[in-house]
């Protein structure tokens, strides 16, 4: 069978037990995505890392005292074990006021050495059906069972469920929990109950992904989600999609190459969207940002030549031709560099003539009217109401220029009762379309 | 020597070195650094097996401390230069390079007998099967020698540079206004770690290490008054945990790096409890003349 | 020839993540003073001074020291955070604490001697502690904190003390120590530069002011720069505008290397 066999194979899903996989991943995908985003915005991003570390002497304490490996009862274990956990941070940090970090460490390995423990002891009992309590140290998403399945189904359900039942109260403590108490929302319960919600995200996980992973499918997709939106609900969308994708990605994956492991190619597919989110996202990435400063730069170095133009287009008139030296002149440049701004503006058509011999356009020259009127005004504005020197106010105004709208312009104009010339005694142009200024 | 000397002497020397640098980055509030490097060292691990084809302990350990550090300094790249939390950048980088390792364990099956399940709790018990030759000799354990190599660097580095770390602990702002090199002393600590780490980690797992470093040095913090006391403390907090642990283990037959760990939390609890017990009576102490006088 | 400025500033400029916090300062501070910096919350007093140390990168200008770069002259700068950004948990004595202010004079391996000792005691008395010397730092109240972390910036034997808020939240006694300290540091021609909140005791404790509100508004002696409409413009009035335009430079980068060095003569 080719690998485009193998792949329709996946897709036509008529191996049932492949569906199962598959849906079960992307269930668990979905429900850990959007409880560990909450945990993110909590500022505990590593508080799944140890819930799920921790889950470990839950589920090998159930088995001790029920000897079955019914999941309903190890799950009920695991996620005593998680709460008991949750509690026990808060206890070390409130009362006993150790640091955070070492509260975390402490619990993970605290709890998990204890599993571990009871799992090696277990091990040495004469007791039937111990095999294969360990898989929830590394996960087995194989051998997921019809009831397994149902069980999962049913909780991650139920957290979308319930988030979406309690979206406005979660999102008021979140944003502000001092506002959230003062309005008399009883916050510790709410957070008492995403820490359970938390708790069973991680849990119903733990037989699929393993106790390392699970801490990455509830952090990858929330910390990816972040990078991508500011405002909860987007995050909460995005970070169940990433997880629904990154389900589907590990169980196709394990069906192409059966001994590859589902759940850490869960966790390869999440950090590639991380990673791709922190290149690309279109405010945070990393690529857009270096974009947009390349953008902002040549933006303001076509500005500055505009403006050098309409100062010598002032000293004389608007038809006369300028070239490349008298612009060096004014503007310390680069022959090269200002060759290559030049090419831009006279292919944005702000400039008449050629290359060498060059004045400012009709379109030119209104943008140059705007730009210098942001400057002069801004400098007067400066030079008034804090009595810098011309000179500093000068530098001042070569950045604000940039941003300068209308608007602003026209209250700083009004503030100061339209003032006719700038600190250095030149004309400030009127608003360029009520102009008739430098005309042809 | 006999087998259980070794794994006492070892078990000793882990706890050790933990408890130093341990003590160090609790100080910091940057311990969970050390669940980021030990559990990226399977990924080295496993690397470097892979391309030097054989268990050549030093490629191994050199693999291992290498992507150790590298992990660490990938988590302060994407706090600085990405604007992730800090805390979210080492959850999503060690559970990445976590979940490569296992990858590429599954994909070369055949070729690699390194186990999942031992580098995240240890076998103490098979350390001193381990050993390093001299020619024909048998200088012991392979762990042994590896721990007693760090802690030395521990203690050689603790040594030398007590005042810039001591400085640095305490307030990097300070320490920066006084010109010491903030950067450099933490890029020190980092290496120390991941070298840590990695020496203690096939003895006993990196949930051992996490434990051990966080663990003593709580501790000794729960009573220290200096950074001094708080290393000595952290240091017999460890050994004590060792032996309790030891004695945990041979009772009910299970693992040792697991039982250690327990222990060490048993101390922690014993601590904090004659911590507030004593602050009880003390103020029950001052409570009592006033009630006299009134 | 008059000598170099304790503190003198160029063109700073310093963004917080997206958020201006100081613009295009320029500001020549002279030594054997007590000078305060003024200004509302989140005018940038302390990113002023940590900019200075090198704490947070300037995105544009320099800071220098008695007229040379902060690494020529380090032991004769000292550094007193705010209360609220130190480990009070951390483990150690306030003889200790004291000490760690030798440390810059040492070589890293080196061991304090008996005259770092003697200049500890020395540092302890001067505000009043040496009493509390063994005592842990975590028992001590807000304002003798204040005066360890004083002593501590003593026992470095500078000739310039920045402070941040070395008054917020303390005693009155300590609060007067504080200022016998401030005259007897410019008694002996040392300075003090000092963010400072409460506006009524300005003119008490400070012969020289400068109000910052994001920009410079005005530097100088007390009575001269210290008046009421300066205040004004440093705590409200028009100054809308100028934090409006600000804010929108730094968001759109313009303070970073977008701008292409200032030509050499008016544009």
């Amino acid at each position: 069978m080719s690998a485009w066999d193998a792949l329709f194979a996946f897709w036509r899903l008529d191996d049932p037990n492949v569906l199962w996989v598959t849906l079960g991943m992307a269930l668990l995908g979905a429900s850990s995505g959007l409880i560990g985003t909450f945990a993110v915005l909590e500022k505990r991003a590593l508080l799944g890392d140890v819930l799920a570390h921790a889950a470990l002497p839950g589920v090998t304490m159930a088995f001790f005292l029920f000897h079955t490996r019914e999941p309903l009862v190890i799950l009920l274990g695991a996620a005593a074990a998680g709460l008991l956990a949750w509690g026990l941070i808060d206890l070390l940090t409130r009362r006993a006021r150790l640091r955070q970090d070492s509260a975390l460490a402490i619990v993970l390995s605290l709890f998990f050495a204890l599993g571990i423990l009871q799992l090696t002891w277990l091990q040495r009992q004469p007791l039937a059906n111990q095999a294969g309590l360990d898989k929830f140290l590394f996960g087995q998403a194989a051998s997921l069972t019809d009831a397994d399945l149902y069980l999962l189904g049913t909780v991650a359900l139920g957290l979308i469920l319930l988030t979406a039942l309690l979206f406005d109260r979660l999102r008021l403590i979140l944003f502000d929990r001092q506002h959230a108490l003062a309005l008399g929302v009883p916050v510790r319960r709410y957070e008492l109950l995403l820490a359970a919600m938390l708790v069973c995200a991680v849990v119903i996980g733990l037989q699929l992904a393993g106790v390392v992973l699970m801490a990455a499918l509830l952090l990858t997709p929330a910390a990816t989600a972040r990078l991508l939106s500011d405002r909860l609900r987007p995050m909460l969308f995005i970070a169940m999609t990433l997880g629904v994708l990154a389900g589907v990605t590990g169980a196709n994956v394990s069906y192409l190459a059966p001994r590859m492991p589902t759940g850490p190619w869960m966790v390869v597919a999440l950090s590639l969207f991380f990673i791709a989110a922190l290149l690309l996202a279109p405010q945070r990435g990393l690529l857009p940002r270096a974009l947009r400063q390349r953008s902002l730069r040549r933006r303001v170095e076509e500005e500055n030549i505009l403006r050098t133009l309409f100062k010598l287009h002032e000293e004389t008139s608007v038809d006369t031709l300028w070239s490349q030296d008298d612009i060096r002149h004014h503007r310390p440049l680069g022959a090269a560099r200002l060759n290559r701004i030049l090419q831009r503006l006279h292919r944005e058509g702000m400039l008449d003539g050629t290359p060498e011999r060059m004045r400012l356009s009709a379109a030119g020259l209104k943008r140059a009217t705007t730009l210098t009127r942001g400057h002069r005004l801004w400098e007067t504005y400066l030079e008034n109401r804090l009595g810098l020197s011309p000179e500093r106010a000068h530098f001042a105004a070569e950045a604000a220029e940039h941003v300068l709208d209308e608007a602003t312009c026209a209250t700083i104009e009004r503030e100061l009762g339209r003032p006719s010339t700038d600190p250095h005694g030149r004309p400030i142009p009127e608003r360029p379309d009520a102009a008739e200024a430098p005309s042809r | 020597m006999s087998e259980i000397l070794w794994i006492l002497v070892i078990a000793l020397l882990a706890g050790a070195a933990n408890a130093l640098i341990g003590s160090l980055l609790v100080l910091q509030r940057r311990v969970m650094l050390g669940d980021a490097i030990s559990h990226s060292v399977l990924f080295g691990l496993v690397l470097a097996y892979l391309l030097s084809g054989s268990r050549d302990p030093l490629m191994m350990f050199g693999g291992a401390a290498l992507i150790g550090l590298f992990s660490a300094w990938l988590t302060d790249l994407l706090h600085r230069l990405g604007r992730v939390q800090h805390d979210a950048s080492i959850g999503v980088v060690f559970t990445f390079l976590f979940a490569l390792g296992v990858i590429l364990i599954a994909g070369h099956a055949d070729q690699v007998d390194i186990d999942p399940d031992c580098v995240l709790h240890g076998e103490l018990a098979l350390t001193p099967f381990d050993t390093l030759h001299i020619g024909d000799t048998d200088i012991g354990p392979r762990a042994f020698w590896q721990l007693l190599g760090v802690t030395a660097l521990l203690l050689l580095m603790l040594a030398v540079a007590y005042r810039p770390l001591h400085a640095l602990t305490f307030s990097a702002v300070h320490a920066a206004s006084l010109g010491i090199s903030v950067a450099l002393w933490n890029t020190v600590l980092a290496v120390m770690a991941s070298l840590t780490a990695v020496a203690s980690f096939d003895a006993v797992g990196a949930i051992l290490v996490v434990a051990m470093m966080a663990l003593p040095a709580n501790t000794a913090l729960v009573f220290a008054r200096s950074l001094q006391q708080m290393l000595i403390g952290a240091v017999l907090a460890s050994a004590l945990a060792v032996l309790g642990g030891l004695a945990l283990a041979a009772w009910l037959d299970a693992s040792i790096a697991a039982a250690i760990v327990v222990a060490a939390g048993l101390l922690l609890a014993l601590a904090l409890a004659l911590k507030a017990f004593l602050r009880r009576s003390s103020a029950a102490h001052r409570e009592t003349p006033r009630s006299q006088s009134a | 020839m008059t000598p170099a400025p304790a503190l003198s500033l160029r063109d700073l400029t310093v963004s917080y993540q997206e958020t201006p916090v100081l613009w295009d300062v320029t500001l020549d501070l002279p030594t054997g003073c007590n000078i305060a910096i003024i200004g509302p919350n989140g005018a940038g007093k302390s990113s002023l001074l940590k900019a200075a140390m090198g704490f947070i990168p300037a995105a544009v200008g320099e800071a220098r020291f008695f007229g040379e770069p902060l690494d020529r002259v380090r032991a004769r700068v000292a550094y007193v955070p705010q209360r609220s950004e130190v480990d009070w948990d951390y483990p150690i004595s306030v003889e200790e604490t004291v000490m760690l202010g030798r440390y810059g004079g040492l070589r890293w391996w080196q061991r304090p001697g008996a005259a770092d000792r003697e200049e500890v005691a020395r540092a302890l008395e001067k505000v009043g502690m040496s009493d509390f010397a063994r005592r842990q730092i975590s028992q001590l109240s807000g304002g003798q904190q204040q005066r360890v972390f004083l002593a501590r910036a003593l026992a470095q034997g500078a000739d310039l003390y920045l402070l941040d808020e070395p008054f917020a939240g303390v005693d009155m006694a300590t609060e007067r120590a504080i200022v016998a300290l401030f005259n007897a540091i410019r008694a002996r021609g040392g300075t003090v530069i000092a963010v400072h909140h409460d506006l009524s005791t300005v003119a008490d404790y400070f012969d020289h002011v400068a109000l910052i509100n994001q920009r410079l508004i005005a530097a100088g002696p007390t009575e001269t720069v210290y008046t009421l409409d300066n205040l004004r413009h440093t705590y409200g009035g028009r100054l809308g505008l100028l934090t409006d335009i600000g804010r929108r430079v730094t968001e759109a980068g313009l303070n970073d290397e977008a701008l292409p060095p200032p030509p050499g003569n008016a544009a």
